[in-house]
């Protein structure tokens, strides 16, 4: 194997942490290489480092043998190296041969573009990629699947030989994740070079042919994938083998908190359903897990009961009595609460601290509650970082001072000080590590041995083998299976979401 | 690390550091600067700005803004005007009711808080962009004013024995204590705007729609009464100044306030308030009104041109957001 790009003895400080320490990461040609780490390992860091956007504090980069001089981006695209970050950089407004010649246009002689070339280029490199998009159509009207692959024909565009995806799987259905595989492997066959982040292990051994391993900001090691297997990865990626089930014991069921009945949603302005006719109840006491792929109708789901969408047809019962729609604040005070998936977008207040984020759904029933009451305040925050062990320094400090498992352990003692008799939790463990996911697992276990009704949605097969009393999978937004005790298994799972 | 929270704790009192600094310099080049005269003509000019800086902080804070302060205190002030001047005609009775004085101040005053509900409401229930919103206000609240009387001022506010509403002048010279009750009229809203920005849930909602609108909606928090509320505070703090402005000149005039929004924003902005939304804090506002205050009456003293001295009044005000910028740019590379 032959190394087109070499990473030699990297680091990189910032005030007070170091992200990167004495990092060496080799790039083959030709082959798709895998950077795993758990959150905070320093990928992100040494991706910035070689696409220009931070410069290392130490260490050397080699192109093709050569010492290369990385500060800026245009250094990076000037070399062939580009980018594509998790959260896809496209126009959405605009189509698609202008997003991939966003910043290159082609001009003809007057200096004005020249789009029928453009268009002729971008069909062609679709063309070469296997898929069948207009150059013409607006990015907006893609699946972000098909997105995705306009981001791979954009870097291709500007001739990028060595291509940093930062996982490109994470919003993807399974099917879009076979197609991207496809148009990999075509990319391999055109000598291009894949440097490929993700969390999602299996698919690192179907993609990958070289790993490399961070751990706290370390190099670990580096190995070809077919001498591999997944549990190596889990092990020298945190030295741990997998979750620990905390559904072991026979869970003893309270009364029924909530109950669906036939609940149906369209989607606008279409006949087309995202929901169709869904039943389902969950009781205190039971950790019920919703699972499915992504647009499988789940996170609808969980709108619908929380109140945020009232689009739909069918009735709610809260403990047998029928939930009118309503405002969000009547629901959190009739005892549901969610976690959202999206904790920058929709959990957090960014600009607050850690203890005006864990109390701002906190209700009050009482009109002097008007008035903040330092003390008291106090004194319920510290007992929930407490209870949920989050690691703080001072509740005071923003609450983006905190790690990514912190931060959503604050969103959780949120929806806590609600007092709820619903706890729902969509994909809570999303870009956190492997440890505060396992702690995030204790803690729900916990709340639902307090009588919570824990309703739990997740993509990983991996979670909701190790969290779920009963699974309800979904598949194009209808109830394939119900999944009890034993019947919980990985195939069974993979089996009835495909629908 | 240390010495990066001394740096830090400086950024954060930048504008009251530039404030000191601006003021001692005055203090020293200008002979009549320290006379108490005119510290207190300065800061009584600063309280009108500052008033209306006070609601325009709340405005901000969520993320919005509120261009229709300005032509709000002049309707609020023809309003007054009118009903010391005229009384309230109700045609179709064919009778004219004239009100005793505290009861036209409070009228006025919740004339203001309506239009910036109105403000609020299109905002929140229709979902208008603030800058639109409040700006088709801007022209409406102005209309209003000049229609009241043909575009014409009420002179000479002084009332009338017999219609027992004497006395409106006093509330624009009026001292207590030797201050003006404009500045305490200041001072009590400043107070009171602290308290509810940061001892209130109202006020903590205000800084999480600001910081994440979405997020905090689904923290239950009530976004649109509470969005809606700022602007009635803003509208409010209008109406306020329209009431405090005419009795100071004892005459109404449709054109008053014209363009006061902007020296409020200013003041704001100056203030380190975020006009993002989520960051900021009533008591930087009062300090970036006096920065504005000491400059203009500083640069009067020392004989700066009136054309030069809003070239510099201009050149302060993005200094200041360049500042702020980098302070967003250390911070994030803490």
């Amino acid at each position: 194997m032959e190394k087109i790009l070499e990473a030699k003895n990297i680091s990189k400080q910032y005030p007070g942490v170091v992200a990167l320490d004495d990092v060496s990461f080799n790039v083959y040609k030709g082959k798709v290489n895998v950077l795993v780490g758990e959150n905070g390992a320093g990928k992100s860091t040494l991706m910035k480092i070689l696409s220009g956007v931070e410069r290392q504090t130490s260490g050397e980069i080699y192109l093709n043998g050569e010492k290369l001089e990385i500060f800026s981006t245009n250094d990076a695209e000037n070399n062939s190296i580009g980018i594509i970050h998790q959260e896809l950089n496209l126009f959405p407004n605009l189509t698609v041969h202008e997003n991939i010649f966003m910043g290159h246009e082609i001009l003809d002689s007057y200096k004005i573009i020249d789009t029928s070339k453009q268009i002729k280029i971008t069909n062609e490199l679709l063309a070469k990629l296997n898929q069948d998009i207009n150059a013409k159509t607006s990015v907006e009207s893609l699946r972000i699947g098909q997105q995705q692959i306009i981001e791979i024909a954009k870097a291709l565009a500007k001739k990028t030989k060595i291509l940093i995806m930062d996982e490109p799987s994470s919003a993807l259905s399974k099917k879009e994740v076979s197609v991207m595989f496809d148009v990999i492997a075509e990319l391999k066959k055109q000598e291009v070079t894949i440097i490929y982040i993700s969390h999602k292990l299996e698919e690192i051994m179907q993609i990958g042919d070289v790993i490399t391993i961070l751990r706290d900001s370390k190099f670990i090691c580096e190995e070809l994938i077919n001498k591999i297997d997944i549990p190596w990865i889990t092990e020298n990626m945190v030295g741990m083998k997998s979750f620990e089930a905390v559904n072991t014991k026979k869970v003893e069921t309270g009364p029924k908190i909530i109950e669906l009945k036939s609940i149906s949603l369209k989607k606008k302005e279409s006949e087309e359903y995202i929901l169709e006719n869904i039943n389902f109840n969950s009781s205190s006491g039971e950790i019920l897990s919703i699972y499915g792929l992504m647009g499988s109708g789940r996170t609808e789901l969980l709108e619908i009961i929380m109140g945020l969408n009232k689009d739909f047809k069918g009735e709610i019962y809260l403990q047998n009595e029928i939930l009118k729609p309503s405002s969000i604040s009547k629901r959190i005070k009739d005892g549901i609460v969610l976690v959202p998936e999206d904790r920058q977008g929709q959990g957090l207040v960014q600009s607050l601290s850690i203890l005006s984020n864990t109390l701002l759904s906190k209700i009050s029933r009482r009109i002097k509650d008007f008035y903040l009451n330092t003390n008291l305040e106090k004194k319920i925050v510290t007992k929930a970082i407490d209870y949920l062990g989050i690691k703080v320094s001072n509740y005071n400090n923003v609450i983006t001072s905190l790690s990514g498992g912190n931060q959503q352990k604050v969103v959780i003692a949120k929806s806590l000080e609600t007092e709820p008799r619903l706890l729902m939790l969509d994909e809570p463990t999303r870009g956190i590590d492997i440890g505060a996911k396992q702690e995030i697992f204790y803690i729900m276990k916990k709340l639902a041995e307090k009588g919570l009704s824990i309703i739990f949605v997740s993509s990983e097969i991996k979670e909701v083998l190790a969290v779920a009393d009963r699974v309800i999978v979904l598949a194009k937004g209808k109830i394939n299976k119900e999944l009890m005790g034993g019947e919980i298994t990985e195939d069974n799972l993979v089996k009835y979401s495909q629908g | 690390m240390k010495g990066m929270t001394i740096k830090a704790a400086l950024f954060k009192l930048r504008a009251f550091i530039a404030l000191i600094f601006i003021f001692s310099f005055f203090a020293f080049t200008a002979d009549a600067f320290l006379s108490s005269t005119n510290l207190i003509i300065l800061t009584k000019h600063v309280a009108i700005n500052a008033i209306l800086a006070i609601g325009m902080t709340f405005v901000i804070l969520t993320s919005g803004i509120d261009l229709s302060v300005g032509s709000i205190v002049g309707l609020c002030g023809m309003i007054a005007g009118m009903l010391i001047d005229k009384g309230l005609v109700i045609q179709f009775l064919n009778i004219v009711i004239y009100f005793e004085i505290w009861v036209i101040v409070i009228i006025s005053i919740i004339v203001g808080f309506l239009f910036g509900c109105v403000n609020g409401f299109i905002i929140t229930r229709f979902s208008v962009a603030p800058f639109i919103a409040t700006l088709g206000m801007l022209y409406v609240a102005r209309g209003f004013a000049l229609l009241i009387n043909d575009g014409a001022t009420f002179p000479n506010l002084i009332g009338k024995e017999e219609l027992n509403n004497t006395g409106f002048p006093n509330i624009g010279s009026g001292t207590f204590l030797s201050l003006p009750y404009t500045i305490w009229v200041m001072l009590l809203l400043a107070l009171l705007a602290v308290f509810l920005t940061t001892k209130t849930k109202f006020g903590r909602h205000i800084y999480a729609i600001g910081g994440n609108t979405k997020a905090a909606h689904l923290s239950g928090v009530n976004v649109n009464a509470v969005t809606l509320l700022t602007y009635g505070i803003s509208g409010l703090c209008a109406g306020v100044v329209g009431v405090i402005v005419t009795s100071q000149l004892i005459s109404s005039h449709p054109a008053t306030g014209t363009t006061w929004e902007l020296n409020a924003i200013a003041a704001v902005v100056l203030g380190g308030t975020s006009l993002m939304g989520g960051r900021g804090s009533v008591g930087g506002t009062i300090i970036g009104a006096f920065v504005i205050g000491v400059l203009s009456n500083g640069m009067i003293l020392e004989g700066v041109s009136s054309f030069w001295q809003r070239v510099i009044m201009g050149t302060i005000i993005v200094l200041a957001v360049m500042i702020d910028q980098l302070q967003t740019r250390f911070i994030s590379k803490d």
